[in-house]
């Protein structure tokens, strides 16, 4: 880090868009600085425990089966953003997935075939070998190689404005504060999911337990200071990825492994052992992501996953074991829930559950009748010994409030002031796409194609 | 809430015995991770077949960890690698059950200190063998022919040392070599879990011989492995492919040998472009720059992925061929000299040191990650287990 030198390109943040920004300006020519906030270790924000992008293809290509097309992309992204997206940026982003992948092989990424537990993924989400950190490692080796400045533990605290364009950024770094000049800013600093107070001030103290599956780094900071030089924002502070996960997961960065798969296979109570939404509803992969929500409004913000041993060992083997009891009466009372209260929703849903053949494979006709709420698809009565319980609470992977940005990933500022040298890429800014809810991949297909554009646009402005 | 979690294990005892409750604890909580995760799936054979088990106890951690080719990829691509808490560092882990395995399958166990004492293991190959060879050949040989200058003639090396002599010895040591590799071999078998009758199914050996020859999962999914750092590399696979062929074709040059000796009647020494001194050179040649690329890249291996209480062991039997390899050459070069009678001495010496040290040593590798590609090859065949719980 040159406090004397003028660089080109200033890249905040050190994930998936960062890196793929600070490549592609550096392609271009530019004089490139990368301000990671956390250490060499702990590098790559969110993109460490990412594993593949969803990726747009008219046949098989190399890693992805069949043909996922603009259009079917695109009713998907429709579907679970409710139409909370941007419809202009959300193709571009979709169409430029499909030529990402020749690029990112050159700059260090390895790809794999999708195999166990993934394989419904095949088609439309290409796997790293390794996942998210070995991508970032080879990133990291192709920056460093192209002469990219990559400076570790470097806290942005403060942008510097002067004249209507970023000026510099304030960096703590082992104790010292120093001043950085740029001509240009890439905001990848990610989103505020890290920000338990921020959380709290849009979800009240129920974000007292929220889980945060990510890097603790993502504090929000750079998107703050943006916001306080009038950017204007997307989606809004309640939004997020936000999964359901194992409650005894860490309070940061516990990542896949604290994931629980089984909520279709069984039912899902609250504190007051009521059942509270359709487990059943669609397939686990494409209703994972609304599972955090609907926990998060639960009281207490905890839910409980209970299945018999009939569904146990047929989903992904979760690290942590399940609480066991030989009745659900000793169930409830480990779980500390109303016995009678278990007991009797139980009573209540198996004696919902119509006949049928039971697929977990395919929306099958395994379902209840006259219960509130249903249960659509996998309804088996809960009735063989051992009972087992995974306890869930919310997991937030990130934030959806962000700056909102054109499609050059400029940022736009209220009332159309110019600020012609900033840009964002990445969780920052993937609100303007993602609104709500989720896709699997898409954070980093928006990361990757964001971050390729804003490395770009800073690069010609540099130059300019 | 119970107590288990990614930090700690669900196991509180042994099975066999072999492994020590820490090792098993931690094998038991890393793969539990592992198989909750499954990143690393491309990588190599370790963890599909890790998806195959679901459950960790012994004789998986025994399977698993001695399939593992220890090429670190996993511990670059791991987003719970140390510092994170979970400290989930498979090749140490790996390597220590490795460890613990080539020591508690020797065979007999009474030499099993070997493991421990490498300086004691070289001194042995390297020093005592070739020593007792001097003193003993010395003392036999007719006097004048130990110093003596020889032509390249047939038996040249028998008058040093009698052909009988030299078969028996060397006859003796390779049958106790294999007895000692066998009992190993059967009771690591066992305790896999596996009936004597699998490790002859043919089709199995016949996939686990090509996975060794092609050492095919020490490519780290393709481009190579992060060996000796995270940068993936094809340095340490080239490397092995030299000592291991090198090995090999020594090994045919001295069977071509003693097919021409014991059928055809011809005697040694034989001419350079002979079928025997060819394979020897070309083997040596790869005996001489396989084992000092193995032990530069372990060297220079990156600190995190290294297991220090190996070294002594990799390096003794790296020497040992490397020396077999050099004691060679200076017999081919010196065989006509006044010096023949000791090089040759000292090159048996070594050779039989080499015999000596090979079951107490890092050679067993072969052995048990043999048997580990086996088992993979059955396994693979099987169908699915179904895992905890199921009734």
């Amino acid at each position: 880090m040159d406090t004397n030198q003028l660089y080109d390109v200033l890249i905040v943040g050190g994930g998936n868009a960062a890196l793929c920004a600070a490549i592609t300006a550096r392609q271009a020519g530019a004089s490139v600085i990368v301000l990671e906030a956390a250490p060499r270790h702990f590098r790559g924000g969110n993109s460490r425990h990412t594993r593949n992008f969803r990726c747009m293809h008219d046949a098989p290509a190399d890693v992805l089966t069949d043909a996922y097309g603009e259009n079917e992309y695109w009713e998907d992204l429709l579907k679970v953003t409710a139409g909370h997206t941007d419809e202009k940026l959300a193709r571009m982003v979709i169409r430029q997935t499909s030529e990402c992948r020749p690029w990112m092989r050159a700059h260090g990424a390895r790809f794999q075939p999708s195999l166990g537990g993934t394989l419904h993924l095949s088609r439309t989400n290409a796997f790293f070998l390794g996942g998210g950190k070995a991508l970032m490692n080879g990133y990291y080796r192709a920056a460093e190689k192209m002469g990219i400045e990559i400076e570790y533990n470097a806290e942005v605290n403060e942008l510097n404005f002067r004249d209507g364009r970023f000026h510099s950024a304030v960096v703590v770094r082992k104790g010292f504060t120093e001043v950085v000049r740029a001509k240009t800013l890439v905001a990848a600093a990610g989103g505020f999911q890290a920000n338990i107070e921020w959380l709290r001030s849009a979800w009240g103290e129920a974000a007292n337990n929220f889980l945060i599956r990510g890097t603790p780094y993502d504090n929000g900071h750079i998107l703050r200071l943006l916001m306080n030089q009038g950017a204007r924002t997307v989606s809004d502070p309640t939004q997020c990825h936000c999964v359901a996960i194992d409650a005894r997961a860490p309070r940061f960065d516990g990542g896949i492994i604290t994931r629980v798969d089984c909520v279709s296979l069984g039912i899902t109570v609250n504190q007051h052992a009521q059942r509270f939404y359709d487990e059943g509803e669609d397939f686990w992969p494409k209703r994972y992501a609304i599972w955090g929500r609907l926990v998060a409004q639960q009281p207490e913000q905890i839910a409980y996953t209970i299945i018999d041993s009939q569904a146990m060992g047929a989903f992904m083997p979760p690290v942590f074991p399940p609480i066991q009891a030989r009745s659900l009466r000793e169930l409830a009372d480990a779980l500390k829930l109303d016995p009678q209260a278990l007991e009797r929703t139980v009573a209540e849903y198996n004696a919902a559950v119509r006949p049928g053949k039971f697929d977990h494979a395919i929306l099958d006709n395994c379902s209840t009748e006259g219960l509130q709420p249903a249960k659509s698809h996998w309804a088996r009565r809960i009735e063989r010994p051992p009972y087992y319980a995974y306890p869930l609470r919310p997991g937030i992977t990130f934030t959806y409030l962000g700056v909102a940005v054109n499609e050059r990933a400029e940022v736009c500022f209220e009332e159309n002031r110019k600020l012609d040298n900033v840009f964002a890429a990445g969780e920052i800014m993937a609100g303007n796409i993602l609104g709500k809810g989720y896709l699997a991949g898409l954070g980093m297909a928006i990361g990757t194609v964001f971050g390729r554009i804003a490395g770009e646009e800073a690069a010609r402005r540099a130059h300019a | 809430m119970p107590t288990p979690n990614p930090q700690t294990s669900l196991v509180t005892i042994g099975e066999t015995g072999k492994l020590t409750l820490a090792i098993l604890q931690d094998g038991e909580r890393v793969m539990r991770i592992c198989n909750a995760c499954r990143y690393c799936e491309g990588f190599c054979a370790v963890f599909p077949a890790m998806e195959r088990r679901m459950e960790f106890g012994e004789k998986d951690l025994l399977y698993l960890a001695n399939l593992c080719h220890d090429c670190g990829e996993c511990y670059y691509s791991c987003q719970y690698a140390p510092p994170h808490e979970f400290a989930v560092h498979i090749p140490q882990t790996m390597a220590e059950i490795r460890r613990q395995t080539y020591r508690e399958y020797a065979w007999p166990g009474a030499l099993k200190g070997l493991f421990a004492h490498n300086g004691l293991a070289l001194a042995l190959g390297a020093l005592i063998a070739p020593l007792l060879f001097l003193v003993y050949l010395y003392t036999v040989a007719t006097p004048g022919v130990f110093f003596g200058a020889h032509a390249v003639a047939d038996g040249a090396f028998y008058r040093v040392m009698p052909h009988g002599a030299m078969v028996a010895l060397f006859s003796l040591l390779g049958i106790g070599v294999c007895v000692a590799f066998a009992a190993g071999l059967y009771r690591f078998w066992r305790d896999l879990g596996e009936p004597l009758s699998t490790l002859f199914d043919m089709r199995a050996l016949k996939q686990a011989m090509v996975d060794a020859m092609t050492l095919r999962y020490l490519d780290g999914g393709g481009e190579g492995c992060a060996y000796p750092d995270e940068v993936p590399s094809t340095a340490r696979r080239t490397f092995h492919h030299l000592t291991f062929y090198g090995f090999l074709l020594c090994f045919a040059a001295t069977s071509v040998a003693a097919f021409y000796h014991n059928v055809m009647g011809w005697k040694a020494p034989y001419a350079l472009l002979s079928v025997p001194v060819i394979f020897g050179t070309i083997g040596g040649i790869g005996l001489l720059i396989g084992p000092v690329g193995l032990l530069w890249l372990k060297i220079i291996r990156d600190p995190e992925t290294q297991d220090r209480k190996q070294s002594g062991m990799d390096t003794t039997f790296l020497a040992m061929l490397f020396l077999t390899s050099l004691t060679g050459f200076l017999l081919l070069i010196l065989r006509e000299s006044s010096a023949m009678g000791a090089v040759l001495a000292i090159h048996l010496g070594i050779v039989a040191g080499l015999f000596i040290t090979m079951p107490y040593g890092k050679f067993v590798h072969a052995i048990y990650r043999s048997a580990a590609l086996v088992l993979n090859a059955l396994d693979k065949r099987r169908p699915l287990k179904l895992p905890v719980g199921e009734i």
